[in-house]
């Protein structure tokens, strides 16, 4: 049995030489899928033109990225959380348990969220946050009444929508997406439509009838999608008249499939989002351990290297597979460099 | 003896078949019809299954490359004029890009083909990403090739790929803002000139992930690489561990209360969804043990406990199917026990041993569930490892966590991608059941 005792003792051999030199050369990174391709490009782009290898970039999602970033300092933490929304202060106090004291945190530009159907659907040109309120809403306000929802059709109550079955595949609650889409969207509308004042004066306090504002409708014309962007493309290939909350770069991926809905009459485009025509945005971080910058090699020159012009410009790569250049980037450079951490 | 007429069904001969007999033999053919449909069921979807992923994966292996004469200006390329690479490679990839574009208007210009832009940057649409790199690398690589101006074969664009593949239509394109109707003319034209052809791709096969903007220079290599170092932990651990493990179960324990635990625990591991393995290796051995993030020694050390009952409960079952008078007769002629077992029972077992090595090795191979715990899901696989150490110790893919990753990515040139990827992964598997069934019928002796 001389080949088990070689492999068993070049296995102690490589358990060892690891234990005791995991001098770790490349920058690791997990987080958030929306902010994954950008971080891709961005690594890809480092490892060519610098001498430090390509960092590798985790998925996995925001929240399951910054409790990896939060596990503590060391060779086998993660260097930096991308996110698709900002830090909270829960994540922020577990870190500093751990020890993870001085995060620095860098916003690279916003993302679009655009609502789309299918090429030959119904198309869908005049939505307001209303609308999709009181399409997904369980509870609806009908002629000055909060009532059970009960629209089946989107024209039952904005006649410029089409007559069209509600089916609407919204991204699901582990998902950074959807918080935005709450704020964003479905707030506003109850806002808009009168029902948030109505729970208010129905007893509610604000805080109960904020959250009661979120809910979504529970008899399957909303569904919770807890995949990616392309199971959201699968339903609405497999529905005629769905609609389905995507990112505007994944959208501009597919539009030979997708028809996109214009949002108070604006129609998304990195352009009508920058000027801020366009509501519905959110913007990207991410975070870095400052405990690890001179430990880690690259890692410093990886978080400039992402802000620089070159890349996060308006006419940068981002920009070009769809990232809303942030017009305050000059001051995220300047903070990058100093090493600024959050307060 | 009875009268013939006074049988109680009323038949005349033996030959005529009566009512419950017909009825039986109905039921028999109606029996097996069902079994063939079944089969055929069966079959239908393993053809349509294959035959889309076929139709799907192909694609992949084929790419487009583009054959540009590319100037390598000294004023842009070295200032300095020393042919210094530590000057020159401040020189990013980004000061390359033109280089394409004034590369692809010069080749539009020798074959007589109208340039319908005003901007030299529109051209870069025909051309990958990953072109300006090539050149650098080849500049930084040779440094005399300043001033001079080289032949290179560059990827095309997804979209011009998609294009020769009939995957890009032009109606397709319509509201697309990567690239125009007018680009596909002009690889219409240059492809008539030979300047634009599709052959064979081999660095799907051998090549590195890519970023979600150059699905084009995406290849399952790298991730194969990091597939193949975990097979090799599992296979250094989970077969001697295992082997070991059946034989003091099967030949040498008693039967007590321990042994009948540790059984029960073997199979019920052996029913335990992957995942939860996943989230063991995510404690075990990152959090506690500090192995490092995206690893393949983790990605192994997890897929070996995964791999372990399957070994063991086929072991035993190979060694308990060695005959006892095997065992008697060596006890017989004054072998110890373990001289019984070393020399006479491990080798009969030996072949039902290897078959279920392999088919865990397999099982192992096409495992996706756990490694998305420890790391091994994302923009991973873009080194390939420089030394042996650390192809266990660097992060890295696998292919089925590579093909996950592709099929989730925007760009509809990566969907295109995972199904070559699972037709790489198939073949891989294939094989290894191939190799598992040959094992089994040249060895395998029957008492």
């Amino acid at each position: 049995m001389s080949a088990m005792k070689l492999t068993a003792s070049a296995l102690a051999i490589v358990t060892l030489s690891a234990a005791a030199a995991t001098a770790r050369d490349q920058v690791q990174i997990a987080g958030s899928s929306t902010v994954l391709p950008y971080a891709s490009i961005v690594a890809e782009a480092f490892g060519e033109n610098f001498d430090f290898p390509t960092p590798v970039v985790e998925s996995g999602g925001s929240s399951a990225g910054l409790k990896k970033f939060c596990d503590g300092v060391g060779e086998n933490t993660i260097d930096i959380a991308n996110a698709s929304r900002k830090i909270r202060d829960k994540e922020i106090k577990a870190c500093a348990e751990a020890g993870v004291t001085d995060i620095i945190e860098v916003r690279i530009g916003y993302d679009g969220i655009v609502f789309a159907s299918q090429l030959d659907g119904p198309a869908f040109n005049a939505f307001t946050p209303s609308d999709i309120f009181n399409a997904l809403a369980p509870k609806v306000m009908v002629d000055g009444a909060l009532v059970d929802n009960p629209y089946t059709k989107w024209s039952q109550f904005n006649a410029d929508l089409p007559d069209a079955e509600i089916m609407a595949f919204i991204p699901g609650t582990k998902h950074g997406t959807r918080e935005v889409f709450e704020e964003k969207v479905v707030a506003a509308g109850c806002e808009a439509t009168g029902a948030m004042e109505a729970m208010i004066a129905g007893g509610m306090s604000e805080d109960d009838a904020e959250d009661a504002c979120l809910e979504v409708r529970s008899d399957g014309r909303a569904v919770d999608i807890d995949g990616d962007y392309t199971e959201t493309l699968a339903r609405i290939d497999a529905t005629a008249n769905g609609i389905g909350v995507f990112g505007l770069a994944f959208y501009e991926n597919n539009t030979d499939k997708l028809k996109v809905a214009t949002m108070s009459g604006v129609a998304p485009s990195t352009e009508t989002i920058a000027s801020g025509e366009y509501p519905v945005s959110r913007p990207l971080f991410f975070y870095v351990k400052k405990a690890h910058i001179g430990v880690i090699p690259g890692l410093k020159e990886y978080a400039e290297f992402f802000v620089s012009d070159d890349m996060a410009g308006p006419d940068g790569p981002l920009a070009a597979y769809g990232l809303v250049s942030d017009p305050e980037l000059a001051a995220t450079q300047a903070a990058v460099a100093a090493e600024e951490t959050m307060q | 003896m009875t009268d013939v007429a006074d049988r109680p069904n009323g038949r005349r001969s033996l030959h005529d078949t009566d009512r419950h007999t017909r009825r039986r033999n109905a039921a028999e053919r109606r029996f097996r019809l069902y079994g063939i449909a079944a089969i055929a069921t069966g079959l239908i979807f393993l053809v349509v299954l294959l035959v889309s992923i076929v139709w799907n994966g192909i694609p992949a292996f084929t790419q487009t490359f583009v054959t540009l004469q590319v100037e390598l200006p000294e004023e842009k390329l070295d200032k300095s004029g020393t042919r210094d690479i530590a000057v020159m490679k401040k020189v990013s990839t980004f000061g390359y890009a033109p280089l394409v574009d004034a590369a692809i208007a010069a080749a539009l210009a020798e074959h007589g083909i109208d340039n319908p832009f005003d901007k030299a940057k529109k051209l870069r649409a025909i051309v990958s990403a990953s072109a300006p790199a090539q050149i650098r690398n080849a500049v930084l690589a040779n440094p005399e090739l300043v001033g001079t101006t080289q032949e290179f074969r560059l990827l095309a664009t997804s979209r011009v790929d998609g294009y020769l593949k009939g995957r890009v239509t032009r109606e397709s394109i319509a509201r697309d803002k990567n690239i125009d109707a007018e680009h596909l003319d002009i690889v219409d034209a240059l492809r008539d000139a030979g300047v634009v052809q599709k052959t064979f791709n081999w660095s799907f096969i051998f090549g590195s992930d890519a970023s979600e903007s150059r699905p084009e220079s995406a290849g399952i290599g790298v991730s194969m690489v990091g597939s193949f170092f975990m097979m090799l932990v599992v296979l250094a651990l989970a077969l001697p561990v295992g082997v070991a493990a059946s034989i003091y179960l099967e030949e040498f324990s008693t039967q007590n209360r321990f042994t009948d635990l540790v059984e029960v625990n073997i199979s019920n591991l052996a029913a335990v969804p992957s995942i939860v393995f996943g989230i063991l290796g995510l404690a075990v051995f990152i959090q506690f043990a500090h192995l490092p993030q995206s690893a393949p020694i983790v990605g192994g050390l997890v897929l070996t406990l995964m791999t372990l009952p399957t070994i063991i409960i086929s072991t035993r079952a190979s060694l308990k199917s060695v005959p006892p008078s095997i065992r008697e007769a060596a006890l017989g002629i004054g072998a110890s026990k373990m001289q019984t077992v070393m020399h006479h029972v491990l080798p009969l077992a030996m072949p039902g041993i290897l078959t279920g090595t392999i088919i865990g090795l397999a099982q192992a191979l096409g495992e996706t569930a756990p490694l998305l715990l420890i790391g091994m899901v994302g923009f991973i696989a873009s080194n390939p490892p420089e030394t042996f150490v650390d192809g266990f110790m660097a992060p890295n893919s696998a292919m089925p966590a590579q093909i996950y990753e592709w099929a989730k990515r925007a760009d509809p040139a990566y969907y295109e991608r995972a199904w070559g990827g699972i037709i790489i992964l198939l073949l891989f598997l294939l094989v290894m059941n191939i190799v598992a069934i040959v094992l089994r019928r040249r060895f395998e002796r029957r008492w």
